[in-house]
């Protein structure tokens, strides 16, 4: 398992050779990477800068690989989730998973990143035309990790 | 005893990042969060409940009736955005 947070950029193709190196029961390698789009909810988005909670978002991602590696036949993890300022086309996160057959592989890196979206403590803050704005939480991340049959996130407070 | 606290994203803007306060033992994160709305009209505002803002123990998400020990760690946030 290899989980990293950084300001810098990463190299996909480097970063693949690296997770299956050394591995020869690897056959399959699944790769996801998420970019800053130029637009997003009406608005035109010139720069996103994304803020952490360090300790809390690398147990928070293990906690999840964890599960990953229990549900899935997979050999190896990958996760690159950059902050600070980032702009339209710049990668913001990768999840590549090496598995000996590409069924779990997609399984498992679609797992991770549902669970990345929704479990893990990043925050996005946009800036539009209109000024500076925190990106609001979307209910189809949570539908989507719903799809894994596991708990919800706990709106904290809501109920007491 | 003492709590670290720690605040992020729009409720960080508000608060600043971190504070440090003494509260009894035995207390719970909601009582917690009580206090520190009664405290100012800032921690009222960014601490209100509702709109998917949760709380974290020592790293971990937690509920409200989480019992808080000396030294520990309490973060309070908005919805998570990652990915």
């Amino acid at each position: 398992m290899s989980i990293r947070i950084q300001t810098g950029d990463f190299d996909l193709g480097a970063e693949v050779a690296s997770l299956r190196a050394a591995d020869p029961a690897v056959g399959a390698v699944v790769a996801f990477v998420g970019c800053v789009r130029d637009h997003n909810d009406g608005s035109d988005v010139s720069a996103m800068e994304l803020e952490h909670y360090p300790g809390m978002t690398e147990a928070a991602i293990e906690a999840s690989v964890d599960q990953a590696n229990a549900r899935f036949d997979i050999r190896g993890v990958r996760i690159v989730h950059r902050v600070g300022v980032l702009k339209p086309q710049d990668q913001i996160v990768l999840v590549a998973v090496s598995s000996p057959h590409r069924g779990s592989a997609f399984a498992a890196c679609e797992f991770l990143m549902d669970h990345l979206k929704t479990q893990a403590p990043f925050w996005k803050k946009e800036t539009t035309p209109q000024g500076k704005r925190w990106v609001d939480a979307r209910v189809s991340d949570d539908a989507a990790l719903a799809r894994w049959n596991l708990p919800t996130p706990t709106s904290t407070g809501d109920v007491r | 005893m003492r709590v670290n606290l720690r605040y992020f994203a729009a409720i960080r803007e508000v608060l600043g990042e971190h504070e440090v306060i003494d509260v009894p033992a035995g207390i719970t994160v909601g009582e917690l969060r009580d206090r520190l709305m009664a405290g100012s009209a800032d921690h009222a505002r960014a601490l209100v409940r509702g709109q998917g803002r949760r709380c974290a123990l020592n790293h971990v998400i937690c509920e409200e009736s989480a019992v808080v020990t000396e030294g520990a760690e309490v973060a309070f946030f908005p919805p998570l955005t990652g990915g």
